[in-house]
């Protein structure tokens, strides 16, 4: 039934129908993706209303240099992806394997900075919810919701990281096997789409975890 | 195809059915008719759980004292029915068994736009629901389809982490098909089928859609933070860190209310084809109709704190939940007007599918009415959780949703088996269903006014007549659910061959054989007229 | 819809001006500006998301199908967080902060009496 050397599938007519419909696809499931984060980022905001003070305050105890360096991270990889889509649009194949390998190797920097340098360090400081939360200073209990939806917000974006990180793999994969050409890209640019995606919810996060009260 | 080649006897033409044997021709499957019918199976078989947990909870209220089981497994019994029927019968059954079958039919396609997407998240639904039903069978959840936190996060020792896990996993097969039916009404149109000739079941379904789009996630994500909160104790719901229990009730109900949106608006669609075809009528307000559905889906985004009122919400977002759920009934009544205008005048026939039409026109009414004393703050401060409401969502859900279902199932049984069921018997069990369906939930209707509470496992000796009668009426209802599924599962072998057009209604779907060939048309059809066009010669309509 | 390739040059001026924003935004946050700390961060979040999704994610060439649906993405989450803000700012009662406590006094129901068994 399923030809997978043919261009076009056999639902569609043709390949512009195909791009088109694959195209409103993704943005389509990337609209459910700004709901999901959505809720977290409601909930955020209420507290953040409520209790601005605690908030603050523990702002104060995220490595904003770490975050900002993670954040130039994350926009190197989507510039590495924006250039694998064009390498995969101009059938430029080693140039697609060099700009994948390079998205992913930044991605995974980022995971690390994440997990090792800044995770690992405030359990250690015991700054995690559930496991081990020692902060007695002001607004302590404030501050430890605050960490609850630090914790969360930055774990379900690493999480859509990794797997972002396995899809990059997979494609990968079959950019060395040559299957991509100037007349089948498709996956890589839509790939693109929710890298880049992923990329707009840590533009975001990072102010607002981050950079919050007074630093001055 | 030739309407000769169509006349063939079914034995002797190749269809969707037969073009390929064995069971990994089912279950590696991408033609959308084929998944259809895969979760035709699956949603009868979650509903049969939900049905005895239902009966279970009847049988149990019909002493005071409660005849059958501790309050605690009654909480478990509605618990489980609700999570069932709510999220592995009702938000699939039209969308996932007659949506998947008829959405490229109707806009001659030849499948939807991504096939293999549809596949998978068959399985997504069939993963999630098998894990809600571990849940059940280790010991059941008591916290309500509501899962109301602090018992779900902090104090229920049940399995709340498996339900919560179920019914997330379940969220991404209706995502994953909202995308699905979105893109294929979009792109693949037939020529000349521009929006306005769409039949009224697609903009329902598109209306739908957008729903599954933009309201799953935000349940998949307060059921993740349940979860979190359970597990690792981060507690965002949790008031001893400032958390507010009510924040999960916004964000559960942001979605949970677009989603009875979503039970209903592809009933609506039915019940607009089943008018038009059983009048011999073109349908009255077109335009009418299909803007109130994309009217019901985005005003319905704006009223979930309506369930709200009593839960310590602020009483100034109580006044304006309040008024935006007047104006969500709007375009509800809009349709209820143009399918009786439609009905004035038409020449109808009393067939199966338009007696559960018709049904749903008379209980909808009265549900939906009901739900206006609901949005009144100052009656749902007596009637809120009491059976009341129980009645009113079950008059929805069950009059209206339900029976919009059952009649699109018979409507379009003929194309999707290619046999006719005994009609006889259809309309006797579509007046036992009636009969049984008012039997149960009108006498609720006074018990929640006079005050008893739902989710109770015992009563007031005062209520107990009614109570009685209640469960008499669910066992009739009950009677009337088992006799279709007797006689259409009978029919398949043994039915009337039915020809490709046997309603002789409009509709591409009814231009093709039934049981339609895999790629649905020979060629692709082209579309010149208006749709409900009942008004042109019988000639021109193919005839069984 | 034509499947548009970007010329490279305009993806190195976005990566720049992204980074500059990166900058910008962080040591903006060591400079008192009260409470319009939060708007500028805000405001210059948007501006690079706006980068991100016009140039590197093709929305400048798209249909504006595309356009409608990331508007109506935006406009849901909008609704569910100006409701729900709504009705936690215009609470006045006791906020949650200075934990629950028992009434005074205990209400005094008129429900008829469940009978035990």
């Amino acid at each position: 039934m399923h030809n997978s050397n043919s261009v076009v599938a056999e639902q569609f007519d043709d390949r512009i129908q195909q791009h088109e419909a694959s195209n409103l696809g993704m943005w389509i499931f990337l609209a459910t993706e700004i709901m999901f984060f959505g809720g977290l980022f409601t909930g955020y905001t209420i507290y953040r209303n409520l209790y601005t003070s605690g908030f603050e305050t523990a702002s104060h105890l995220l490595n904003a240099k770490l975050g900002a360096f993670n954040t130039a991270v994350l926009i190197c990889s989507s510039l590495t992806m924006a250039l694998a889509v064009h390498a995969a649009q101009t059938g430029k194949r080693k140039k697609l394997i060099a700009y994948l390998l390079s998205t992913m190797s930044l991605g995974l920097v980022f995971i690390y900075i994440k997990f090792i340098l800044e995770w690992h360090h405030d359990y250690l400081e015991g700054l995690a919810p559930g496991l081990h939360f020692t902060y007695a200073g002001p607004h302590a209990r404030h501050v430890e919701l605050f960490f609850c939806f630090y914790f969360v917000m930055t774990g379900v974006h690493a999480l859509h990281m990794i797997v972002g990180e396995g899809v990059l793999a997979v494609l990968l994969v079959m950019a060395w096997r040559g299957r991509f050409s100037t007349e089948k890209y498709n996956p890589i640019e839509m790939m693109g789409l929710y890298w880049h995606f992923v990329d707009i919810v840590w533009i975001f996060l990072f102010p607002l975890l981050y950079l919050l009260g007074a630093r001055f | 195809m030739s309407s000769a080649e169509a006349e063939l006897p079914i034995e002797s033409r190749v269809h969707y059915l037969n073009a390929d044997y064995g069971i990994k021709s089912w279950l590696l499957t991408t033609d959308h008719k084929r998944i259809g019918l895969m979760y035709l199976v699956s949603i009868t078989f979650f509903f049969c759980f939900g049905g005895v947990a239902a009966t279970l909870m009847r049988l149990n209220l019909l002493e005071p004292q409660g005849l059958l089981v501790e309050p605690e497994t009654y909480n478990k019994l509605f618990s489980m029915h609700g999570i069932i029927m709510v999220f592995f019968f009702l938000i699939p059954s039209i969308p996932a068994v007659l949506g998947n079958f008829l959405i490229p039919m109707m806009i001659g396609a030849r499948d939807v736009a991504f096939p293999r997407l549809n596949l998978l998240s068959w399985y997504v639904f069939m993963t999630g629901g098998l894990l809600t039903l571990y849940a059940v069978i280790a010991g059941g959840v008591d916290t309500g389809w509501t899962f109301y936190t602090p018992l779900s996060t902090q104090y229920s020792n049940t399995h709340v982490m498996a339900a919560a896990a179920g019914i997330f996993i379940a969220g991404f097969s209706s995502i994953l098909t909202g995308m699905n039916f979105v893109v294929t009404i979009h792109k693949m149109r037939a020529p000349g089928l521009s929006w306005f000739r769409l039949p009224l079941f697609i903009w329902a379904m598109y209306a739908t859609s957008i729903i599954f789009i933009l309201g799953t996630p935000v349940i998949a994500i307060s059921l993740v933070l349940i979860a979190l909160e359970r597990w690792f104790h981060v507690g965002i719901f949790d008031p001893a860190l400032g958390g507010d229990p009510i924040l999960f009730q916004h964000m559960f109900w942001f979605y949970s209310h677009p989603a009875v949106y979503v039970m209903i608006l592809p009933s609506m669609g039915v019940v607009s084809e089943l008018i038009t075809t059983f009048s011999r009528k073109k349908i009255f307000g077109y335009h009418f109709i299909a803007f109130s559905s994309i009217a019901i889906a985005a005003i319905g985004f704006l009223v979930w704190g309506h369930h709200m009122f009593v839960s310590g919400q602020s009483i100034y977002a109580g006044l304006v939940f309040s008024a935006l759920s007047f104006a969500v009934a709007i375009p509800s009544a809009v349709k209820v007007f143009n399918w009786t205008a439609t009905l004035y005048k038409g020449s109808i026939s009393y067939d199966a599918p338009m007696l559960y039409a018709l049904g749903f026109i008379g209980l909808f009414t009265i549900g939906g009415l009901t739900g206006l004393y609901l949005s009144t703050l100052a009656i749902d401060q007596h009637v809120h959780a009491t059976y009341f409401v129980v009645a009113h969502f079950h008059y929805i859900m069950v009059g209206g949703a339900v029976m919009g279902y059952l009649g699109g199932i018979h409507y379009w049984w003929p194309k999707i088996s290619g046999r006719m069921y005994p009609d006889g018997w259809a309309r006797v069990a579509a007046i036992i269903i009636f009969v049984g369906f008012n039997l149960t939930f009108f006498p609720q209707f006074i018990l929640g006014y006079l005050g008893m509470p739902r989710r109770y496992a015992v009563y007031p000796a005062e209520y107990h007549t009614l109570n009685v009668v209640s469960t008499a009426g669910a066992s009739i209802l009950g009677l009337g659910y088992v006799i279709p599924l007797i006689y259409l599962i009978w029919s398949m072998r043994y039915g009337r061959e039915a020809g490709p057009n046997p309603w002789h209604a409009t509709g591409l779907e009814w231009t093709t054989a039934s049981p339609p060939p895999p790629h649905n048309f020979e060629e692709t059809p082209v579309v010149t007229e208006e749709p409900y066009s009942y008004d042109r010669l019988a000639e021109e309509i193919q005839v069984a | 819809m034509s499947e548009h390739i970007a010329p490279k040059r305009l993806y190195f001026f976005v990566f720049g001006s992204l980074l500059v924003l990166t900058l910008l935004t962080w040591r903006i946050a060591y400079i008192d500006l009260g409470p319009w700390n939060t708007v500028v961060a805000l405001a210059i979040a948007v501006l690079k998301a706006g980068l991100v999704a016009t140039f590197f994610m093709h929305l400048r060439w798209s249909g504006s199908m595309m356009r409608i649906i990331v508007c109506a993405a935006i406009f849901w989450l909008a609704i569910m967080i100006t409701l729900t803000l709504g009705d936690i700012l215009t609470r006045n009662v006791v906020s949650p902060s200075q934990g629950w406590q028992a009434p005074a006094a205990v209400v005094q129901t008129t429900a008829p009496s469940i009978q035990q068994h």
